[in-house]
């Protein structure tokens, strides 16, 4: 698995461990925020990524999400709020030696910063954005965001929301996102496979981390991630492997025309072969996309890699024009291109 | 020289404005005939004045496109304020820029264009060539559609590319009115239409057909003679300022090491540098088309962090989207150039019209005490050294700069001396070291208060920024009361301090007197122009033309003390003679502003100069 990892980011040679990744600032989460296990997954990741430690570098928005930059022992900038894609853009273009890592939320990529986020999706630059989705605005202490569930009671929503929330693996299909990945924030194993999985596609990676936010929507994905319902309401895609679920993985997915419906084994003489079978690096997102729309209750949510096909990374693109500009152009200096073109001489 | 049978008329300055529909190639054949002149010798400076729609309706007013250019036998410093010779190939375009024409002066229109669609449509009760009220003027009317076609009778195309080619006849008519050779026209023609070679020969045949129907015609009685200006010795070309600014930000990529990222949204008129950098991926450009204003600030900030001389371009509605994240780049103190195309504002304003009206969003538009360095470019051809300079005070003093240039400078072109890279000054960014044990994010050169710049990847230097306010030196996240102050005043007095580093302010003129004239920016050629007038008639005014805006040059208030009165002259409400009241608030300033999408006329400049000296 490791040799698939981009192999333009200069390796460590030495095996760094956690504490290489660790800095010496106090976390200021609070107790119980789901972000505390975003942060040990990463901790874990980068070493086994394996690049030198100099070669990370994270890049945040604004919000509880975007004070991720502070708390690990890399490159960093804490940008501004919603602008953390565009800012992750620079940093990428300008120097692609650089693994870059993008902490945000719902409120700060699917709100203010929804243009960018779409945007860095389409040109597929080779980042990897953890979205830390708690559907909830939190160091604004409680509004609703792009992803709370209509209906939902929050401090700007009395009455209930009444806005459609985003599905984000849809709106990453929508712009034509070429990885996405959804995780819980209670299962540090699958966080950092699927990290180290957005860390070896070339090109945009959107991980969302069902995250827990402990004081202002407690509890807003124990529907799903919930010890009690995990097992009924969680499918973990494994690449290569038949799409089950349930306590004893009895359930699974099929293809019934042109819908994904849930089916026993053994039941109505279904078998394993009927079971769809995982493609994630599927180029056609077609059934990606209808499994990311999945949710209780009459179907699991789906977790795991959800898709990771394989396009040209815009970053790559880049160098290449510059690569073909420098060898055909008779420009090859600033002294050159004043000269170019029409001058004469005055004497 | 071409021979001619006429009287030779030889004159200093002539301007000249190509006018007629958009689609009616007045740029082409403005460029054209400015390329002869730099030919010939001439100095120049041209401006296109050109709707804002892309084509709007023919034949209207609102579809008036122009191209002015002024040329002289000695230095030029504007674009000209009335119009010696009049090029108008239809009846809006005439009654658009009737005014700008001198008494007198030469217009030459197409005779074919004036029919009662035309002429309705343009806004006249009749046909103006016919009612006498053009006698003012020396009128040359020409059939010029029906010539051209005639002359392309045999070529085998169709009329509608016949047609097309009348704006070569009328410019041959041109050629032969100054006395201008057609051959470096001819290889022209032969350059740009190298794939389209049918073009070449029926470009060559319009243009010779109207310099031969201006030999014949009477109406012409003498031609005009620009000769060569006295210019420095050196290497030229035409430049605008626009690309200028490009060229400029290239110049500075290269002598520093740093390579280039400019990350920018178009917006007119500011579009062409992006366009331009665009082109230079040879040079390691690299230009990233965002997908909104915030998002290329935003870009050139991660680029910047990471250690490439990051660019920006826009212009005001775009800066002011940007305010945000210059504040982002003041607070991290990274580099970063920001150049504002000025136009008319508020809100869309006047896309295409030039104003100063940006000047206090440069200085005082973001949240916080948030002070960047804020210079103008005040000439075309000065775009280059300016957009250079700009780029170099923000690497050297990590510090934001804003760069002022205009519409009209952006536009514009001028002659340009081509420098040579080894002569333009050295650009030494504060890089740190790998492995300096001494490095921390917020320590600085006690000299000049600059940080030094940690190029991600770098061994041993990984630390974070952002922001929030940091901890003096160490650079982590802090809210201390004093340490906020500590650091607002360092970001301060780090701008204040790069007085220090960049030139004491020029007068033109005694260092004492009656008046001195203060401008700035694109204002340069008007209000030269008018103070070399006034100076000529033994006046006792002198003028100070500003570059250094935030800060300004450390002798500003030495040369304000020297006057009795001091005049402030700019294309706003007052916003630089406010910001002197407030940095030297001991003088008494006078003001003169305009705020109309246009630039200064020389006369009215000099009205208000004599007014001021004639008051007790």
């Amino acid at each position: 698995m490791d040799d698939f990892i981009n192999m333009t980011i200069e390796r460590s040679n030495v095996q760094l461990s956690k504490a290489d990744f660790e800095s010496d600032q106090m976390v200021k989460w609070c107790p119980g925020c789901g972000a505390h296990a975003i942060l040990s997954a990463v901790e874990r990741v980068f070493p086994k990524i394996g690049y030198r430690k100099e070669n990370f570098c994270m890049v945040s928005g604004i919000g509880c999400s975007s004070r991720f930059p502070y708390y690990v022992n890399t490159y960093g900038i804490h940008g501004i709020h919603g602008r953390a894609a565009a800012i992750g853009t620079g940093v990428k273009l300008a120097n692609p030696k650089l693994s870059t890592w993008i902490a945000t939320g719902d409120g700060d990529s699917l709100a203010i910063g929804g243009n960018h986020f779409i945007h860095i999706i389409r040109r597929n630059v080779d980042v990897n954005i953890l979205l830390f989705n708690n559907q909830i605005y939190g160091l604004t202490k409680g509004q609703y965001s792009p992803t709370t569930p209509m209906g939902k009671v929050t401090k700007t929503s009395p009455q209930g929301t009444i806005e459609h929330p985003f599905n984000i693996g849809e709106l990453v299909m929508g712009a034509q996102g070429t990885f996405f990945a959804r995780v819980p924030d209670n299962n540090i194993n699958l966080m950092t496979e699927c990290m180290f999985e957005a860390a070896k596609h070339d090109g945009t990676s959107i991980i969302e981390i069902m995250q827990n936010c402990i004081i202002f929507a407690d509890k807003a994905h124990s529907d799903v991630i919930g010890k009690e319902v995990k097992d009924e309401n969680m499918l973990v895609l494994k690449n290569g492997e038949p799409m089950l679920f349930g306590k004893e993985l009895k359930k699974g997915l099929r293809l019934n025309g042109t819908r994904l419906e849930v089916v026993d084994l053994g039941k109505d003489g279904i078998t394993i072969d009927d079971i769809l079978i995982h493609d994630q690096y599927d180029q056609d997102p077609g059934i990606h996309n209808m499994l990311a729309k999945l949710a209780p209750p009459h179907f699991p949510m789906v977790f795991g890699v959800i898709r990771s096909a394989m396009f040209p990374t815009y970053d790559d693109l880049v160098e290449e024009q510059i690569k073909f500009a420098k060898d055909s152009s008779k420009i090859k200096c600033v002294d050159d291109l004043l000269n170019s073109g029409d001058t004469w001489e005055i004497n | 020289m071409a021979k001619t049978k006429r009287n030779v008329v030889e004159k200093e300055s002539v301007v000249v404005k190509f006018v007629g529909d958009s689609g009616d190639g007045m740029q082409l054949s403005g460029d054209m005939f400015s390329e002869v002149a730099a030919l010939a010798g001439n100095d120049l400076a041209t401006f296109p004045d050109f709707p804002a729609e892309i084509r709007a309706p023919q034949n209207t007013i609102a579809g008036v496109s122009g191209f002015q250019m002024h040329m002289g036998s000695s230095k030029i410093f504007t674009t000209g304020d009335l119009v010696d010779v009049l090029v108008a190939m239809n009846p809006a375009s005439l009654k658009a820029n009737l005014k700008w024409a001198k008494k007198g002066a030469t217009i030459l229109t197409d005779t074919d264009a004036y029919d009662d669609k035309s002429i309705e449509k343009a806004g006249y009760k009749g046909d103006p060539l016919q009612d006498h009220s053009l006698e003012s003027f020396n009128m040359i009317k020409a059939p010029i559609t029906t010539l051209t076609k005639e002359s392309l009778k045999d070529k085998g195309i169709d009329n509608k590319t016949a047609e097309r080619c009348k704006n070569m006849f009328a410019l041959g008519m041109l050629y032969y009115i100054f006395n201008r050779d057609l051959k470096s026209s001819f290889r022209y023609f032969e350059k740009r239409f190298k794939k389209k070679p049918e073009l070449i020969e029926i470009n060559k045949i319009a243009l010779q057909a109207g310099y031969n129907y201006a030999d014949t015609i009477e109406s012409l009685e003498s031609v005009i003679q620009v000769s060569a200006a006295k210019m420095e010795k050196g290497r030229y070309r035409n430049i605008t300022g626009n690309i200028g600014t490009a060229w400029g930000l290239l110049a500075a990529s290269e002598k520093s090491g740093r390579p280039l990222f400019l990350g920018s949204y178009p917006i007119t008129p500011a579009t062409e540098i992006l366009m331009e950098l665009s082109k230079h991926k040879s040079l390691g450009a690299k230009v990233f088309q965002a997908e909104d204003e915030i998002a290329g600030i935003c870009s050139a900030i991660g680029a910047s962090y990471t250690g490439s001389l990051a660019c920006t371009s826009t212009s005001g509605p775009g800066l002011s989207l940007k305010s945000e994240a210059i504040g982002l780049a003041v607070i991290t103190e990274l580099p970063l150039v920001i150049v504002n195309v000025q136009r008319g504002g508020p809100s869309t304003g006047l896309p295409t019209k030039s104003e100063q009206s940006d000047l206090y969003q440069a200085l005082f538009g973001r949240n916080g005490e948030c002070p960047v360095i804020v210079i103008a470019a005040s000439t075309s051809e000065n775009c280059f050294y300016y957009a250079y300079e700009a780029a170099k005070l923000s690497m050297e003093h990590m510090t934001p700069c804003i760069l002022l240039t205009d519409g009209y400078l952006g536009f514009g072109s001028a002659l340009f001396k081509i420098p040579k890279m080894a002569d333009m000054p050295a650009i030494h960014p504060p890089i740190a070291e790998a492995n300096d044990p001494n490095y921390k994010p917020y320590r600085r050169n006690p000299e000049t208060l600059v940080r030094q710049w940690a190029i991600p990847g770098t061994e041993g230097l990984r630390h974070r920024i952002g922001g929030l306010e940091k901890e003096d030196i160490i650079g982590t996240v802090s809210t201390d009361p004093l340490n906020h102050q500590k650091m607002v005043d360092y970001r301060a007095a780090k701008v204040e301090k790069i007085a220090d580093f960049i030139p004491l302010q020029e007068i033109d003129g005694d260092p004492t007197g009656e008046l001195l004239v203060v401008s700035w920016g694109g204002t340069f050629g008007a209000v030269h122009s008018a103070v070399k007038q006034v100076q000529s008639e033994g006046k006792k005014v002198s003028h100070a033309h500003f570059h250094h805006i935030m800060p300004l040059p450390k002798n500003t208030g030495e040369i304000f003390s020297g006057f009795k009165r001091i005049l402030v002259c700019e294309l706003n409400s007052g916003q630089f003679v406010n910001y002197l009241r407030m940095r030297h608030p001991k003088h008494d300033y006078y003001q003169f502003n305009k705020v109309q999408g246009l630039p200064f006329m020389i006369n009215e400049l000099n009205d208000k100069f004599n007014q001021l000296l004639e008051e007790k």
